[in-house]
């Protein structure tokens, strides 16, 4: 029991070209806005028709080009959970889960037990402008269950959501899905999102998918800039590398890396988290002064020009505890970067 | 009083309401989903027969259904039947200029639909034509009835077209607008006059409903 994903779409300069393997399990579509996740879902639903490409679901080949085949949305067996759920506005809760099943001699009993299921009997008569954020996503939930899909697709159901309601869904639905035996693929921009509810992560980054990994081996080394934005790395630079260092010509130093560096290496990631405060002989020492300090709510970044560093040149992202001792705007201050945490980030494949 | 142009002229625009609301809608639909350039030039000309003057729609109908041109000699062969001059050739000029503004309508409500409904429906299963008629229809119902109540009021005023297709024959083809100027013609005020209240009486009553269902439609926007 499986998703296999492999297409390919153009629309107009962008260019989609993903390719994914899923079991029976929650697998993330990470990528930021405009990078194809929405597209993909539509196109797994048959809502859209890639250019060329192959997709099957349990044995069950929904589109490929070579074949032929594209079989319409109604028969692939495919939820798809819309970010403002698109309940139907003229039925109500009760229409709206009785309309899509299937079976004429079950309808009365099914819709009875999904929304005793999903705690909607009280709303039942209601439609969904009269319901709250939550009814409205449980309604939704069971109205895609009463169709009984193969596979279910999340396209971002959390964003729309203020950050209290958003928690409280996001339990009820890894709760729902929690039951679900089939694929589940849960696209989203948020990295803490993707990694509470998934174990593996395909990274989408401008149309094009890379290889699907657990999302604890994305935190830890993520290997393309794309996977360590989304990971949460900020500090980004064009290197050079020589043996087991890399020299930065924007800031004009070297790093220790003490471990050999690929040749063709030529930029590498630096969490803000792992800058830190240091004597002059640390390791890595890096002499700044301070550009900037923001306060966040649990954190306080301090934004730090190089000393010696080109014009130009991108500033350094340091993330501290509110509590430490900070550094007024304009002070000078020496910090270093641990040679293991320096991420070693490759170009994308091209795949044609 | 004789009231069969009243009872003419109501069934002759109930019949052209029902074709224009089928078109209409048809074309709303379809038209809607075209690419831009081709929607933009079936639009002008879908829309013309709503600006251009009566009697040009009505010569333009002329050449199509009449006796000696093409569908008019082609229905004369094949059902022996004769499309102008008749009490439902007053249909075709009813048609012609009532449906570009039940097809303007129902677009602008089809195109303030939410097509994501649609798609929502297609992945849960759900075939097309349910999704028309008990999703998308209910959702644009407001548009749509406006649309209607408009054609009908726009079909029941028809005199240009109405007048080169089926002219006047007392008792045969004579509608309330046709009446109206043939009485004037031939000098009974009185007569006319009669009418005249008739007709008023009968537009307001329609311009009343669609008041109330554009209050309605208003009402609904503010409350939900």
């Amino acid at each position: 029991m499986a998703l296999s994903v492999k297409i390919q779409k153009r629309l107009g300069n962008f260019h989609l070209a993903v390719q994914f393997e899923a079991g029976d399990e929650t697998l993330a579509l990470l990528g930021a806005s405009g990078c194809g996740k929405s597209v993909t879902l539509r196109c797994i639903a048959g809502i859209m028709t890639p250019d060329e490409g192959k997709i099957v679901l349990d044995g069950v080949t929904l589109y490929d080009s070579a074949a032929g085949i594209n079989l319409p949305p109604q028969r692939r067996r495919v939820g798809y959970l819309f970010q403002q759920y698109a309940l139907f506005p003229n039925m109500t809760v009760r229409q709206n889960i009785a309309a899509v099943i299937r079976d004429r001699s079950a309808k009365e009993s099914r819709t009875r037990e999904l929304l005793r299921r999903f705690r909607l009997e009280e709303v039942a008569a209601l439609r969904p402008g009269q319901l709250s954020g939550g009814q409205q996503q449980r309604t939704a939930l069971a109205r895609i269950l009463a169709a009984e899909p193969r596979a279910i697709l999340l396209d971002e159901p959390l964003s729309a959501l203020d950050s209290f309601l958003r928690q409280q869904l996001e339990l009820e639905l890894a709760e729902t899905l929690g039951s679900f035996s089939g694929t589940v693929l849960w696209v989203s921009h948020d990295r803490g999102e993707a990694f509470r509810n998934c174990r593996r992560v395909c990274v989408l980054d401008d149309g094009r998918s890379q290889e699907v990994r657990t999302l604890e081996e994305l935190f830890r080394s993520p290997d393309t800039e794309a996977a360590a934005r989304l990971s949460g790395c900020e500090n980004f630079l064009d290197v050079l590398p020589a043996g087991e260092t890399v020299s930065v010509p924007a800031w004009g130093v070297t790093l220790a890396c003490r471990r050999p560096v690929p040749a063709e290496l030529r930029r590498i990631g630096i969490r803000a988290r792992h800058v830190l405060p240091a004597g002059a002989g640390a390791e890595n020492a890096l002499p700044c002064r301070v550009l900037r300090v923001v306060e966040d709510v649990f954190s306080t970044v301090v934004l730090l020009e190089l000393q010696g560093a080109a014009s130009g040149a991108p500033p350094l992202r340091m993330e501290l505890d509110r509590t430490a001792r900070k550094s007024p705007v304009g002070a000078y201050l020496t910090v270093s970067v641990q040679p293991e945490h320096i991420l070693f980030l490759r170009e994308p494949q091209q795949e044609e | 009083m004789d009231w069969y142009p009243l009872w003419n002229s109501i069934r002759i625009a109930a019949i052209a309401t029902v074709a224009v609301f089928f078109l209409g809608l048809l074309a709303a639909y379809y038209i809607a989903r075209l690419p831009r350039l081709v929607k933009g030039l079936l639009d002008v000309v879908l829309t013309l027969p709503l600006v251009l003057p009566p009697t040009v729609v009505g010569w333009l109908l002329l050449c199509l259904l009449g006796p000696r041109r093409p569908l008019g000699a082609w229905a004369q062969s094949v059902f022996g039947l004769r499309l102008v001059m008749t009490w439902w050739s007053a249909v075709f000029a009813s048609v012609a200029v009532a449906f570009p503004l039940m097809y303007r309508t129902a677009r602008g409500a089809f195109e303030s639909f939410d097509e994501t409904l649609a798609e929502a429906g297609q992945t849960l299963g759900l075939s097309n034509a349910y999704l028309f008629w008990r999703v998308r229809m209910p959702c644009c119902r407001q548009g749509i009835l406006a649309g209607t109540v408009l054609a009908f009021a726009r079909a029941l005023g028809e005199y240009g077209a109405t007048s080169m297709l089926a002219g006047y024959t007392p008792g045969r083809t004579a509608t309330i607008s046709t009446t109206v100027y043939q009485l004037w013609r031939t000098g009974d005020d009185a007569g006319a006059m009669g009418w005249v209240l008739v007709n008023v009486a009968l537009s307001a009553v329609f311009l009343l409903a669609l008041n109330l269902l554009e209050r309605r439609r208003s009402g609904r926007g503010g409350g939900a």
